[in-house]
């Protein structure tokens, strides 16, 4: 297939401090004992799209994730990594690396998603419908917030759902409308335009945009090369893009005036006359769709009107989608993939239902209760107790330790009697005896003393 | 299970008791619009004949057939001949179907008939809501089934509408009935209505659902092919709904919008959309013409010409789509073409071609005439050489020899057209003159009924006593129809001749589409500009969301301005005509002010402009006599204005309104600037300190910005050297 795939692993993203570091970029992020960049790449090289730039952050960033990439990847897929200045947005890092990009079409993955949804589907609907852009939608996570830093965990209350406004067409391929971060408090405006061409238009707030995206790569660069202002692609090219379908300002310069309605946007390199034919053969196992109608005169004459498509890919519901991009979704993700979603983390349960690593050593009465996980060379000692919680590599834990709903990271110790709930402890941390810890997040390296207290706190060195 | 069903069901007996209850109807005889105009000012709209049958009766057909037992008649104009009309008919004495009129005078709206039929107090069970040109062929049997299954869940879902699909052209934003286009969302799973729009007004590119709506419901399908079928199965409560909110005329816009808008009574409105069978209101002459085409191709079969439904005389089906009533006499050499009816004893002369057309009984066609797509009632005459293409003739039209009919005529009653006079497109004729007194739109809406019966008896008095009179008459008007022509070509209404084409019997013509298409396309450049729908590359600044929502609410505001602008200036217009007394101007301005949610320097800039507005209008010669105007309106209307400012910041307002004026709308105003803001002064509406302050604000500003400043330097100048005395 000529995708190309471009995944934004971010950097060090201030959400999810302190568990992001310099030492720690978010793409590195432990996911069940393997950094979070894993599952999109072994999803991709799962769908033969083996072409990769991943994006990252920062120079320092971009070296840790190339170090592990061209360890963990060499001779599977072919990864490039390119290191884009911080705060450019996911409009400007893939306006950064323009000159990488030669396929007809281009594959943009988040770098922090983890899910099932095969991204060779979302390629193939971007294709048959000749799209401009293809969005994934998946249903609204049941637990945890949130559009991606507009809401920090803070909002853990809030009622789950509403993410995005979405407006499909009633065969639920195209997308209508689409209104992401403030715009869903507001009313919601749609343009009378596309509603008269669809006739009908579904409006759903139970989707959620996924952040993979199938761009034709020349769309996508004309529209970043001349709106420089835009930032983000969820949150102003894709609005843009949906906005502009029924009268599409694209190819306005350049391509010759009488391009014909459904050539526009075609890639003019390569075999065209196959491609012609190809989407040709495509477009008549369907219906024409609204696209065409409208862009024809009242007689079918000529068209008058430019239009372009933009699709979704709807994951169905049985499948995994959710993006780490908050503390919470970062441990309602590791507890899913050594639970329902196991399948996504690669690792089999065990009869207890649980993942233990033959090198762990657990002292006696110690239970490690369904859905946990304890890594490689961990050692735990008398009377402990884990449930639903992920416990890193060459751990150290004490005796008469509590551990529930956590995620404790590598070469953490733990002194006896500690108790920790709904937590998270990155690398290196040492909580010394009788700790208490309750929706706390302990950065790297920290030392907690002994006998501490802490509840919904964020704990972390100070940078040096 | 089944046992304890019926044990409960019988404990609240009332559910079942309304099952039990043999349905009802209302039918509005009236449609209270004047669309039909002008042959509606002889003969109620209900009673015009739609292939030939009196529209009524398609309506109170389809009520029996769908087990109606009883069906109250509402009629308000011309109410003599509608009763006089059910009393001779067959209705009265139908078994199990029982016709009840209801006469009223004074209805002018859908919702004063409600209101009055809910005094009676006959209503007891749900009931059709129905007008009485509607045509359709639908069993109720399932949609009254879901709103009574819905009704016993929830007492507050009170209608269910029912709708079909038709999707409108994308061109002319109209549904292929020549209604306007309609948008409906609508809860996919429960059909709960949630929005409805139904507006002609094109300006907005969007339309714009509550954030509660989706809140509360994740799913909506927004709907633009849907065609409101102006059936509705209602609850009792409709009924008292009306009562309860006497300022509910209209049933769509008013009462539709009222409880959709209304979450405090929570009262709810589903739909049913049907989907093999058929329903169209005749709403104006565009339905008129595709219902007439939709039965005569049989799509409301069993309501056909060759059915008999309604004692409707006996008639064959040919091939071709024929119908041919008994004892015509046609010559050999006419040719009657396919999708054509022809009445009772109709006489067809000689090479004369008839095609997808509707004549009426006892009508005299003579040689060489060419008649396509046109309705034709009954006992017209049609001489030799006439032409005739979409038009409407109504009973006993003459058309002298080789006359021609230019689509879209409409001919009421025995209108006489002149030989070889050529009656222009979208005309309407009618030997009444045009009513003169149309008061404001609103009242138009609703006039036919009251204004119309009165002045109609009369003339029609005169109409039917003598023709003698006619014929004197229309020696005056001889040269409005050629010679021998009776009847007023009837001015088009203020909408124009442009809108005629929307709703006329005609079909578009081609070169209007062509020039709709390519204003659509400029239309929506235009939406995209000022709309902020698409906001221009420039404008976005890397905070999109905010900056969008930003000039979002700006435009909201900017458009409720204008409104309210407006607003006040009719007020104000109207007081000036009618001398209400400043007090009660007041009065009305704060009300407007506060529905607008405006500040008092809104209301002195609206009421400043408008009073200006007044002094322009004023005729006058030079512009010393405008601003004697302008001193004059100051003078009477002072007090009102000074209600206005009771602060610096308000009175710098006005200036500032009155600078925009002089650049923009008023421009006649800009040499007299500085000698007006005297005057303004000198009647005390400013005071010294804001014309200094509006002046130091001035000093920053562009030169472009400064003309007035400078233009009253003079005046500045003095004031300022008066203060400096004072102190």
């Amino acid at each position: 297939m000529d995708f190309q795939v471009v995944v934004l692993a971010g950097g060090t993203s201030k959400e999810l401090s302190p568990l992001v570091s310099k030492e720690v970029p978010k793409a590195l992020l432990p996911v069940a004992n393997r950094p979070v960049l894993s599952y999109v790449l072994e999803l991709l090289e799962l769908n033969n799209l083996k072409d990769v730039i991943v994006v990252v952050e920062g120079e320092d960033a971009a070296l840790r994730v190339g170090g592990w990439i061209s360890g963990a990847y060499v001779d599977r897929l072919h990864v490039e990594v390119a290191a884009v200045p911080e705060d450019v947005g996911t409009a400007g890092a893939i306006r950064a690396i323009a000159h990488h990009l030669t396929a007809t079409d281009v594959l943009v993955v988040s770098g922090d998603l983890v899910s099932d949804v095969p991204p060779g589907a979302v390629a193939a609907a971007h294709r048959r419908h000749d799209a401009v852009v293809t969005a994934m939608l998946c249903s609204v996570p049941v637990s945890g917030p949130s559009e991606s830093g507009s809401s920090g965990p803070k909002d853990k209350t809030k009622k789950p759902g509403r993410y995005n406004i979405i407006g499909m067409d009633p065969t639920k391929q195209f997308l209508l409308y689409i209104a992401t971060g403030a715009g869903i408090e507001k009313d919601t405006r749609i343009q009378k335009s596309i509603l008269r061409a669809a006739g009908q238009m579904d409006i759903r707030s139970d989707l959620m945009d996924a952040h993979m995206y199938a761009f034709k790569r020349s769309v996508l660069q004309e529209v970043l090369d001349q709106k420089d202002k835009f930032h983000s692609l969820k949150q102003d090219v894709l609005p843009y893009l949906v906005r502009s379908q029924m009268r599409s300002e694209l190819f306005l310069n350049g391509a010759p005036q009488a391009v014909q309605a459904d050539e526009i946007g075609r890639d003019k390199v390569g075999s065209q006359s196959n491609h012609m034919m190809q989407s040709q053969i495509l477009a008549n196992a369907s219906m024409p769709s609204f696209h065409e109608l409208y862009s024809y005169g009242p007689n079918g004459s000529a068209p008058v009107r430019r239009t372009h498509k933009c699709c979704a890919y709807i994951a169905s519901n049985n499948k995994y989608c959710v993006r780490l991009n908050s503390i919470q979704s970062f441990m309602d993700i590791n507890r899913d993939v050594i639970g329902e979603a196991n399948h996504l983390s690669g690792y089999s349960l065990s009869a207890q239902n649980n993942i233990i690593h033959p090198s762990a050593e657990l002292g006696s009465k110690t239970t490690v209760g369904p859905h946990c996980m304890l890594g490689e060379g961990s050692q735990m000692g008398d009377k402990c107790s884990v449930k639903r919680s992920v416990i890193g590599r060459h751990c150290r834990i004490g005796s008469n330790v509590k551990v529930v709903n956590s995620v404790v990271m590598n070469h953490v110790t733990i002194g006896d009697g500690c108790s920790i709930q709904g937590s998270v402890v990155c690398s290196n941390v040492q909580l010394q005896e009788r700790v208490t810890l309750k929706d706390c997040q302990v950065g790297a390296g920290y030392v907690v003393s002994a006998g501490c207290e802490y509840k919904g706190e964020s704990l972390a060195r100070k940078e040096k | 299970m089944g046992a304890q069903k019926k044990g409960a069901a019988r404990v609240s007996e009332d559910p079942d008791d309304l099952a039990r209850q043999p349905l009802q109807a209302i039918l509005l005889a009236d449609s209270f619009a004047t669309k039909f105009r002008p042959i509606t000012l002889e003969r109620p709209k209900v009673l015009l004949p739609l292939v030939n049958i009196p529209m009524i009766n398609y309506t109170l057909a389809w009520l029996e057939s769908a087990g109606v037992a009883e069906v109250f008649v509402f009629c308000c104009a011309h109410s003599r001949q509608v009763i006089d009309y059910l009393e001779n008919s067959e209705w009265y004495s139908q078994p199990n179907f029982s016709v009840k009129t209801i006469e009223s005078h004074h209805s002018i709206s859908a919702g004063d008939a409600l209101r009055l039929i809910y005094e009676r107090n006959v209503i007891h069970g749900d009931f059709v809501l129905i007008s009485g040109d509607t045509v359709s062929n639908m069993s109720l049997t399932q949609a009254l089934q879901e709103h009574k299954d819905r009704k016993k869940k929830d007492d507050k879902a009170v209608m269910t509408m029912i709708i079909k699909q038709s999707k409108p052209s994308p061109i002319t934003h109209q549904s292929r009935l020549g209604t306007d286009e309609l948008f409906m969302a609508i809860d996919p799973n429960t059909k709960q209505l949630l929005y409805y729009e139904e507006t002609a007004d094109h300006s907005k590119g969007t339309i714009c659902l509550d954030k509660m709506l989706l809140a509360e419901n994740p799913s909506i399908s927004v709907h633009n092919d849907k065609q409101d079928c102006y059936i509705d199965i209602c609850s009792p409560e409709v009924l008292s709904l009306f009562t309860d909110n006497f300022d509910y005329q209209h049933l769509r816009r008013h009462f539709v919008k009222g409880l959709l808008l209304d979450d405090i009574m929570g009262y709810k409105i589903y739909t049913h959309e049907i989907h093999s069978s058929y329903a169209a209101r005749i709403d104006n002459y565009r339905s008129y013409d595709i219902v007439s085409k939709d039965i005569i191709q049989r799509w409301t079969y069993p309501y056909v010409p060759d059915v008999k439904f309604c004692g409707n005389r006996a008639t064959k089906l040919e091939r071709q789509g024929m119908y041919r009533a008994s004892e015509i006499v046609q010559s050999r050499s006419a040719q009657v073409g396919p999708f054509t009816v022809i009445g009772y004893s109709t006489r067809i002369g000689s090479n004369t071609k008839i095609s997808n057309s509707v004549i009426g009984e006892g009508c005299t066609i003579g040689s060489n005439v060419l008649i396509e797509g046109s309705y034709i009632w009954d006992n017209v005459t049609i001489e030799d050489g006439c032409e005739l293409r979409h038009a409407i003739l109504c009973n006993g039209v003459v058309m002298k020899a080789g006359s021609v009919l230019k689509p879209g005529v409409v001919l009421s009653f025995k209108v006489v057209i002149g030989e070889h006079f050529v009656v222009p497109a979208y005309s309407k004729v009618s030997l009444l003159p045009q009513p003169t007194v149309e008061d404001s739109d609103e009242e138009l809406e609703y006039a036919d009924s009251s204004s119309g019966t009165v002045e109609l008896s009369s003339i029609q008095g005169t109409v039917d006593q003598s023709n003698g009179k006619i014929s004197e008459s229309s020696e005056v008007h001889k040269s409005e129809l050629g010679t021998g022509g009776v009847g007023y070509i009837w001015a088009t209404s203020e909408g124009g001749h442009e809108e005629e084409w929307r709703h006329s019997v005609a079909p578009i013509p081609a070169d209007k589409l062509a020039e709709i298409t390519q204003a659509v396309n400029d239309d929506q450049e235009l939406v995209t500009q000022d709309g902020t729908v698409l906001t221009p590359a420039g404008e976005f600044v890397s905070d999109t969301n905010s900056n969008v929502s930003l000039d979002d609410d700006n435009e909201d505001s900017k458009d409720d301005s204008v409104y309210f602008e407006k607003e006040v200036e009719a007020t104000f217009l109207r007081a000036v005509e009618e001398n209400v007394k400043v007090d009660l101007v007041i009065l009305e301005v704060n009300s407007l002010r506060l529905s607008y949610n405006m500040t008092s320097a809104d209301c002195a800039g609206a009421i400043f402009y408008s009073m200006m507005k007044l002094a322009l209008k004023t005729p006058h010669s030079s512009a010393s006599e405008l601003q004697r105007n302008v001193a004059n309106v100051i003078t009477t209307w002072q007090k009102l204005l000074k209600s206005y400012l009771p602060d610096i910041d308000e009175e710098i307002e006005v200036i500032l309104k009155f600078e925009e004026m002089c650049l923009e709308s008023a421009k006649d105003f800009s040499p007299l600037f500085a000698r007006i803001l005297h005057v303004l002064y000198d009647k005390e509406i400013l005071q010294e300190d804001a014309i200094l302050r509006w002046a130091d604000e001035k000093e920053d500003a562009d030169e472009s910005d400064k003309v007035f400043v400078k233009q009253s330097e003079k005046l500045i100048q003095w004031l300022r050297e008066a203060s400096e005395e004072e102190d």
